[in-house]
């Protein structure tokens, strides 16, 4: 810190200090725009490969050798068939998890241990679930490569961002309302089924969404339990090869035919269509809920 | 009121038939819903618990072939061709490429986007650019792959002669904008963490904010970027898709980033896509190297949380 007062003295250090900071400050927001820029080039290299080959015979086509007929219907619907049993699978064992953490457990040992689990569970990478998947359910249960398998294997994944999440959404439910129940002689359970979980619902289906949105864009956990890449047929079992649109967005991209990255582009538009959709809905439930509800 | 207090309890309370007792009387009702939800929190442990017996027991069927030794020490990995090699050091080199790669880029940038935001920023421009870096967040690991494949390596290719088609160059920019918002968030929490007595202490001795930034905040704030980073690292280790897109599948020991190479999650990737049969070595290899991927992160996690308790010792 002498630094700075020595550094403060005579004129022409002063200048040279001046024109320091103009060119600091020239570098931080450069850097800052770094981000934006990329994001800019990101979505037009998108836009501008995939728009022209979005069309309705796009959604609704099968995979093909042949880009110009390739659609992406098997993996719009593998992929909201495995979201959706993933939605139901960790949503109610991650918002169970977490009203037990914050609501029963007290602060005892066994308690932290668990979330200090659930936060460096938060941190493995997604293609190690996909190896647990794939022993687990795969191989182990012979579930097969199919959504059921895929479903759990992103259960696991998604569970322990629903658990962060929705603890952080019971965190901020003030406590005078669970004592205002508990007054009138509310059993814990009652105080959290009728007062607690109402009160923190917006926060956790906003959690929710977002986790769920993780999910759908992930690929790495299935293909490791064997998501195919080229699938012509819709899933008829819970057990039937499958794909999804990551992965499928994966393979398009890897393909040596140019024409490819074309598809590829615009099943990319497809999926941030879901995914701008998902996390709108998401917004949607914030703002009536700032509304509906207010603590001060 | 007096009287009230004194009056004896109800017989029917003490009998369990009391409106109240009926409705608070579900002992086990309560008992067996906590335990149901400990169960859920459980869940967790027993993930954790799935995850380190799957990785260790497959990979004891791995070392039952291959030694240590050989698996840790060996330069050569070929586990799919005959004689089968199984140096697993080009697939870490592979993995190191991109992260010394990709932090080289992500830190400064990162670290400038969250002294822009904290110190230059008005409320505005702080509006403008969360969402940004949240967006890029969001963005899926297989569009950045995508990107880098049709954007980035054309653009290497025109610049540098002698690219190839897939190099570690291209992923590891792709990996530097993918952890770019986590370094950046990060950073700036630690950066506005630093208590506001001594910013102001250092402009009433006429700091500019340069001198501010550099001389008084990132030292402040030392532990929190060095958390971010160590983050950072975990996640770049941990990237598959864009990685296994834009880096390609030929593991071989190369310090030249324009050059394909493989990473630990890349071989995982393309091991899997093939249909590997339950008990061959190969598809026990998967398991050895994600062992040893599973390993790496989780102690570059364990390090992370470590500096950021200490960082947070020191204002609260």
């Amino acid at each position: 810190m002498s630094d700075v007062i020595l550094l403060g003295s005579g004129g022409v250090a002063l200048h040279r200090r001046r024109r320091a900071e103009r060119w600091f400050q020239r570098a931080v927001f450069a850097a800052t725009m770094v981000g934006l820029v990329m994001l800019v080039v990101l979505l037009t290299q998108i836009g501008r490969q995939g728009l022209t080959w979005l069309s309705a015979r796009f959604l609704t086509a099968m995979p093909s050798m042949n880009p110009h007929q390739a659609g992406i219907l098997p993996a719009l619907v593998g992929s909201v068939y495995t979201v959706t049993l993933t939605g139901l699978l960790a949503v109610p064992l991650g918002v169970a998890a977490a009203i037990y953490l914050e609501e029963f457990s007290g602060r005892g040992r066994l308690a932290r241990a668990v979330e200090v689990n659930i936060a460096n569970l938060a941190g493995v990478p997604a293609i190690i679930y996909g190896m647990l998947g794939l022993a687990l359910f795969v191989r182990g249960l012979q579930l097969g490569r199919g959504v059921l398998s895929g479903a759990l294997t992103l259960a696991l994944l998604v569970l322990p961002v629903i658990i962060l999440a929705s603890r952080e959404a019971i965190r901020a439910v003030p406590s005078s309302l669970r004592q205002a129940a508990v007054a009138v002689g509310a059993t814990p359970w009652q105080t959290v089924r009728h007062h607690v979980l109402p009160a923190a619902l917006p926060g956790i289906l906003t959690g929710v969404i977002l986790a769920l949105s993780r999910a759908i864009g992930e690929a790495a956990p299935l293909v490791v339990i064997g998501a195919a890449g080229y699938v012509s047929f819709l899933p008829n079992s819970l057990h039937d090869r499958f794909t999804a649109l990551p992965i499928q967005i994966f393979f398009w991209s890897g393909m040596p035919r140019r024409e490819f990255q074309n598809v590829a582009a615009a099943g990319i538009l497809v999926l941030l269509a879901v995914l701008l959709s998902m996390n709108a809905l998401a917004v949607v439930i914030r703002q009536r809920a700032a509304r509906k509800l207010r603590w001060s | 009121m007096h009287r009230a207090t004194t009056l004896p309890p109800p017989a029917e309370a003490l009998a369990g038939t009391h409106p109240l007792r009926a409705r608070r009387g579900h002992a086990w009702g309560e008992e067996g819903i906590r335990r149901a939800l400990a169960l859920a929190a459980l869940l967790s442990v027993g993930i954790t618990t799935a995850i380190v017996v799957v990785l260790c027991g497959e990979s004891a069927r791995f070392f039952s072939h291959v030694s240590w030794r050989e698996f840790l020490i060996g330069t050569r990995w070929a586990p799919l061709f005959e004689p089968p090699r199984f140096g697993v050091l080009p697939l870490v080199v592979g993995t190191l490429h991109v992260v010394v790669g990709s932090c080289l880029l992500a830190v400064p940038v990162g670290v400038g986007t969250a002294l822009w935001l904290s110190e230059y920023a008005t409320e505005r421009g702080r509006a403008c650019v969360k969402p940004v870096l949240e967006v890029l967040a969001g963005i899926p690991s297989v569009v950045y792959g995508y990107f880098a494949v049709t954007a980035i390596t054309p653009v290497l290719k025109r610049v540098f002669t002698g690219t190839e088609p897939f190099n570690s160059a291209s992923a590891s920019i792709v990996v530097a904008v993918m952890i770019l918002p986590l370094v950046a968030s990060l950073c700036d929490d630690a950066l506005r963490a630093v208590p506001r007595s001594l910013r102001e202490g250092a402009y009433a001795v006429g700091a500019t904010r340069r001198e501010v930034c550099l001389q008084i905040l990132l030292p402040a704030a030392l532990s929190g970027v060095t958390a971010a980073v160590v983050l950072a690292i975990s996640r770049a280790i941990g990237e598959t898709m864009a990685v296994s897109l834009a880096a390609g599948n030929l593991a071989q020991l190369s310090l030249n980033p324009l050059r394909s190479i493989q990473t630990m999650t890349g071989f995982i990737v393309q091991v899997s896509q093939g249909d590997t049969p339950a008990g061959t070595v190969e598809y026990q290899t998967i398991f050895a190297v994600g062992l040893l991927l599973f390993a790496m992160t989780l102690t570059m996690n364990l390090v992370a949380d470590a500096v950021f308790r200490r960082f947070r010792e020191v204002y609260e």
